[in-house]
Order: C-alpha cells, then structure tokens, then sequence
C-alpha cells in the first residue's frame, strides 16, 4: 500500500522537478502518454483520440464492467474523470464534489474535497447543475464551481492551495465549466447567456490564482483584448468592432458566454475557444450584429490579446451558442498541408478554418435537415463574405416580437451542443454526437433584472418534420464538408465521443447505453447499458497493463428537461407514438463512473 | 375521484412536513370574465376558459408564451417537469392560488442528501411577476388536462385594458 502510494507521487514528483519548465511543457509531455488522460478534453488539441489499441473492433465485442463507482449525487453529469499514473480525479454536478481515487489500490478514495456553497447558486444556472470536469497542472487540481469560484487542490492531498473568484451569481454569473491549463496560467470561461451577463475568458497565475488578464466577449477594445494586429476573415476588426455593433450600452448585458471546452497549439502560440449567444433570446431588442457573440476566438494565451476571431451567426435569432469545442488537426486540403481548426456549431454548420490565420475553408450542414440559412458566403470578393445566408422563413427578427416561427431547425438545444467530438487521425474522420431536433421560436419583449432570467422567446421543440428520431452519430470529412456515415439514435447523443487506434469509436446515448461502433463503418459492436443516461464524455487509459474504457452516468443538463418529459409532440392528438416516447420511460435519475475492460485471457 | 384526492394530500403532507391538509384550486369553472379578459372562478380565482372549438382566453395564451420563456428551463416543457425540477402540472393541484403566488414570488427550497432543488425568488422580475395570473391560469388548465401539450393555435386577443396595466407592470411607454 505505502509502496504503491509512494510510486504514485514520485511519478508526479518527476514530472513537476523539470526545473524552471513552465506546466505546459510537463502537460504537453503527459498528454503524449496514452496510459494517462490528463485534460479534460484528451490533449490540447482536443481530438479526443487515444493511441490505445488494446480494445480494438475484433476484441471489443466481449468487453465487460471492471468496476464502477457511485459518486453520490443525482444530478446530470457532464465530462469525465482526469487519470494521473495511477490516481484517478472524479467530479460531480453541485455541490461539485472531487474523489481522488487509488486505482493501484482496490480503488479506494485517497481524499474527498466537498466545497461549501450557497445554495441559491442552483437556480441562477440554466440547465442543471453541470460541471464540465477538473484539470490539472503544477501539482494542483482545478476546479470552477458552480459559484465561480476557482479552487486549486493538491492533487496529493486535496488540501486548497488557493481559490480566486471568477464571477457573481449574484449577477447570475455561474461556473459549470472545465479550467484548462496552457503554459503558467489557468483558464477559464463562465456562465450566464441567459442571465444577461458580460462573458470573459480569464487566465489565472497557476501558481497563485492572481488574475494576468481577462478578455470579454463584447465591450470596449481593452476590454476585449483586440488590437490593430487582430484580424477577422483575413481583414482588421479595426477601432469598437464590438461597440459599433451593439444598440447603446447593450454589450453590458449582452451575454457570449465562454462555458465551452478551450484548445492551444503550443507552436502558434494560441488557444481557441468559442462564445455562445448574445443576450437576450428575442432579436428585436438588441438590433447590430452582437460583436463578438457567437465567435470563434483565437487569444495569445499570454498576454489575451486576440490574434484573430471569426463571428459564425452575426445578430442570432435562434440562440445558436458558438462555445462548442475547436478541435486542432493537420491536413491535406487539395495538396496542400494545413494547420486547421474544426468546428460543429449549435447552428448546424461544420467549419473548417486555417487555424494560424482564421482563414475560412468549409462551412457546410453536418445534419441536411438545416434550415434557418442557405450556406455561407464563400466569395472572398463579396461584400457578406464569411455570413451566413438567413432565410426568410426561418429569421425570427423577420417575422418580430410576438409572432410564433415555426419548423425552425436546428432547435436551440443546436445540431450539437458541448458533447465534444471526437477526430481519429488514423481515418481523419471526426466522429460527432449530434441533436435531430427543430423547433416553433417565438421572440417577445423582456425587461432586465440583475441575476433574474433574461431569456425573452417561448420555444418548443421536437423532430424534424415526418421523422422520429432526436440524434444521429457520425462521421465527418472535415476537409470538404460531407458526412461519411451516419446512425441513427432514438435520443440526442448528448456525450462526448472517443476515438481509438484500435478503430472503435465509442459514445454513450440519453437511454444509458454506452456504445462502441467501427471507426470507418459506424457498424456497431458493443453495448452496454449503464444506471442511467450519459451526458458523460468517454474516457480511456491503462493501469497495470490493462487498457480501460470510463464513462460517467446521470441523466440530466439541457437534455434533461425537454427529453425527459418528452419533447413537445406537434402531433398530440393524432396517435402518434414510439419514437417521440419519453425518456423517463428508458431511465432514471443516477451518478455512476462505469468502467469496462477485456476479460482476462 | 375519491382516490385522486387522497393522493393529493399524501403528496401535501410529505412537502409539508405533514402540517398541512391538501387544498387544492377547486372547481375551475368560469363564471365571470375580469375587464382585462381575466376569468374567474366561483371562488374568485383566475380560471381558464376554454372554447369548444379550441380557442383560448388570454391569459392561457399568454401563461403559455410566459411559461415557456421563463419556466421551462427547470420545469420542462408544457409543466411536465424535468430531471432536476417537478411537473407544475402536478404542483398546482396541490396549491392554493395564493400558495401559488407565495412560492412564485419568494421562491421555495426542498434540500435533502440526495436532492437539492431550489427554486429562485421570482418577485423582483417583471418578466414573470406581471404574468403571475397568466402563468397560474396556463397551468391551472394543464393540471386539469383542460389544454394538452401544444400551443394554443386559437386565442381570444389581448384588450387594452390588458395591454396598459401589461405596460405599466413592465415600464413599457
């Protein structure tokens, strides 16, 4: 037992006594090995992808439950444990527990950390209680709870280290999701689109949680963190790109939250992140284009100046949150390697960008039932370059306040929403959990009230016209834009997928089952049904020789409100049945870490 | 008939701590129409009214539009209740309508080891303290399966009556 612990620390011990290295040169080396998953999202470039081929599509038919772990709380559980040697970190929804478990050592917890907080934060978060999951770096666990505040653990001991508050619920600022770790600082975005706030990206100094900057998604340039250098589609913003699109003083309440997932290229220098809607949900109130809602931003993660952004649903009419995860890849586009960045948004385009320049390169419908626009504009000569093309029947700031639009799709839950991808590069292939799911917006006036709802349009939601399945999971091209395989599932695949080098793709389902299917078929090979839905991210490593496979479950986030009443049927009346059935019919509520191995022999 | 009320107070009695006895909205009937377009039950309640051929007071249109905006997010689409909230629905015929309007405005806390599920003070938000009588009325007719799961298609129209008191609730000019 002593011996196991002690074997533990001298690993982390080795890899913290690189003298003066920065965290980000000790994590860049840990993400290399396979046996770890020490990001929330894989590796920096957040491809979800693992060099274990342990389970591979002929074996992964006889895998089985090695153990599992109850993490005593009921809620929705998003993301997916961190694995350092042989230590693994387990996060819940509020109140935001963390297990650092022994998996050496019969899995035995080595220290709880429970942090005590208010719970009037509960309601000020829209969608559940999620948390989205630690990170590491420096020794330290990280931690955004839901009252935003920052804590750093010891991942030894689960001693606080220090804490920095992110935010105030107060104002309905709230924190759900994962830190990321780039070089000396902690990152980390924050909650509240729908409480009118003005969303930031925050770095904190890893070693004492002093704020080094903070970057808003709208405001004034210096709050913003943009300057003459920062470019969007090649061009400068030039001076207030934001303010000018922005009624009045509206930016301060205007929302593009930051809860998504953060990628870095350590070689350019830049991390990515993405910004969610613009507040509120009803176009008519805040007429400009939003500046810099719905963005892709690409920061200096020292200083926070933003090299280049690229603004995906100018002036949203749908709340099409832009936070969705950039995955990093290197290509081929006709003959030519590039650098890129891919990215499924809520708005049911899947882009592919030049990540060093923030050059456009495809942007087209990863589900063909897309609706609300045409395509974007790809003529560099014309004057709606980069825009997306609305259409009439779709636009809600058209039709205005108090008028129902209908069969608008996707719904604002998104085609996907921050279940991440995944991208394998032995098939580069990206492997997408997505939403099958349109709806009825209807935008009305709203007045504001500091950390009080500011949502402003009545929505209901369900499956595409003559359809009866809310998700499909599949493969992507990401260099022309097509949809290589897709498979259909009753419910929204709201979990994150992994891809492996034994070219098995695995992804959990809103029933509970995890499922894993071939890399380049979809064909399905095994599943398996857990205590409850996942909206967990699937995890993999190797303790003792032995590769594992990890998934939380626990029903619950955005999923867990329309799905588990059952969508609205637009049929209700009519007969109609199955496929619209409600989730509840299928599970329960539950907080469970489920992990399977290969049998012995 | 006998059965449903002694549910009703069965689930009364845990909420409470077993203090209470159930006293749920009554007989939902309309019998008189408010100036606002506002009905009324025999008690003096707003009620819903619904037409043979499916159209709806006011108030149930508007307690819909507002509901969806402001509610669903924790309790689920049409009252039906989510995995963190419960179906209003169900909650209302187990309230009066001014527990109704108490637990609205001030909010309510129900924490145990294995829920915590905290509903906000919502009295200080004109986007639902001026609708609280649409929102009562648009679940009273969901709890009685009075209106079903879909957008009212057919609506009586706001009157001006409405319309400057909505306004004025909203500080609107």
């Amino acid at each position: 037992m002593r011996k196991v612990l002690l074997a533990t620390f001298l690993g982390s011990a080795a890899a913290l006594a690189v003298g003066g290295a920065s965290a980000n040169d000790e994590l860049n080396k840990m993400a290399q090995n396979p046996k770890d998953w020490v990001m929330p999202t894989g590796d920096y470039a957040n491809t979800r992808y693992s060099k274990l081929n342990q389970i591979n599509a002929q074996n992964v038919g006889k895998l089985q439950v090695a153990w599992t772990f109850s993490t005593g709380v009921l809620r929705g559980h998003e993301g997916g444990p961190l694995i350092i040697g042989n230590m693994m970190y387990v996060h819940t929804p509020f109140p935001n527990k963390v297990y650092a478990i022994d998996l050496s050592n019969e899995n035995k917890i080595v220290w709880k950390y429970e942090p005590k907080q208010d719970p009037n934060v509960i309601p000020v978060m829209c969608c559940d209680t999620v948390n989205r999951g630690l990170s590491f770096g420096d020794g330290k666990i990280f931690l955004h709870q839901a009252d935003t505040t920052l804590v750093a653990l010891d991942a030894k001991t689960g001693q606080v280290a220090w804490t920095a508050k992110n935010g105030d619920p107060s104002k309905g600022e709230t924190g759900t999701s994962a830190p990321m770790v780039v070089k000396d600082k902690v990152l980390v975005g924050i909650s509240g689109g729908e409480f009118g706030v003005q969303a930031h990206m925050t770095a904190y100094d890893i070693k004492t949680g002093k704020v080094a900057w903070r970057g808003f998604s709208e405001g004034p340039d210096d709050q913003i963190l943009v300057d003459d250098k920062t470019t969007a589609l090649g061009k400068p913003v030039g001076k207030d790109s934001s303010l000018k699109t922005w009624q009045g003083d509206q930016w301060k309440i205007g929302g593009g939250a930051t809860w998504g997932w953060i990628s870095y290229d350590p070689e350019l220098n830049l991390v990515y992140y993405g910004s969610g809607n613009p507040s509120t949900w009803n176009p008519k109130q805040r007429p400009g284009d939003n500046k810099w809602s719905m963005t892709i931003w690409a920061r200096n993660p020292d200083t926070g100046v933003a090299k280049w952004v690229y603004q995906m649903t100018p002036h949203d009419e749908w709340d099409y949150d832009g936070v969705n995860e950039m995955i990093l890849s290197d290509q081929s586009i006709n003959g030519q390697p590039r650098k890129l960045l891919t990215h499924f948004d809520r708005n049911g385009l899947g882009y592919t960008l030049d990540r060093a320049t923030g050059e456009l390169l495809v942007a087209e419908k990863y589900d063909p039932k897309v609706n609300w626009t045409s395509g974007v504009d790809m003529d560099k000569n014309s004057p709606t370059y980069g825009r997306p093309k609305v259409l009439d029947a779709a636009s809600t700031d058209k039709a205005g306040e108090d008028h129902n639009v209908k069969g608008i799709c996707p719904a604002a839950l998104g085609t996907k929403d921050e279940q991440p991808a995944a991208y394998s590069p032995d098939t580069q292939l990206f492997y997408v959990p997505t939403n099958h799911v349109c709806m009825d917006y209807e935008p009305f006036k709203v007045s504001y009230t500091a950390g009080q709802p500011y949502v402003g349009a009545t929505l209901s939601m369900y499956p595409p016209a003559g359809e009866s399945h809310m998700g499909n999971f599949i493969a992507w091209d990401g260099k022309t834009g097509k949809i290589v395989w897709s498979n259909k599932e009753q419910f929204s695949v709201w979990s994150g997928a992994l891809a492996t080098a034994g070219n098995v793709v695995f992804y959990g389902t809103l029933e509970g089952y995890l499922k894993a299917v071939d890399a380049k078929t979809g064909k399905e090979l095994y599943k398996f049904k857990t205590p409850s839905g996942i909206i967990g991210n699937v995890t993999t490593y190797e303790n003792g020789g032995k590769q594992y496979i990890a998934v939380l479950s626990g029903v619950g986030g955005w999923a867990g409100i329309g799905l588990a009443a059952g969508l609205t049927d637009p049929t209700a009346g009519l007969g109609a049945v199955g496929g619209y059935a409600a989730l509840s019919n299928y599970t329960a509520l539950g907080g469970t870490l489920t992990v399977f191995s290969l049998p012995a022999n | 008939m006998r059965k449903i009320c002694s549910v009703i107070a069965a689930m009364i009695f845990v909420a409470s701590g077993g203090i209470a006895v159930a006293e749920g909205p009554g007989d939902p009937t309309a019998v008189k129409k408010e100036d606002d377009g506002k009905w009324l039950d025999k008690e003096g309640n707003p009620t819903y009214k619904i037409s043979a051929d499916g159209t709806v007071d006011w108030f149930t249109y508007s307690g819909y539009r507002r509901y969806h905006s402001e509610c669903h997010v924790c309790h689920g689409p049409d009252g039906m209740g989510s995995t963190y909230a419960p179906a209003l629905k169900d909650s209302v015929k187990s309230m009066s309508y001014g527990d109704f309007l108490g637990v609205v405005a001030s909010g309510r806390k129900n924490i145990s080891t294995a829920q915590e599920n905290v509903m906000p003070a919502f009295g200080d938000n004109p986007n639902v303290a001026c609708y609280m009588d649409d929102l009562y009325v648009y679940l009273r007719a969901r709890s009685d399966e009075a209106w079903g799961r879909q957008r009212p298609a057919k609506k009586d129209e706001k009157n001006e009556v409405y319309t400057k008191a909505e306004d004025a609730c909203m500080g609107h000019k």
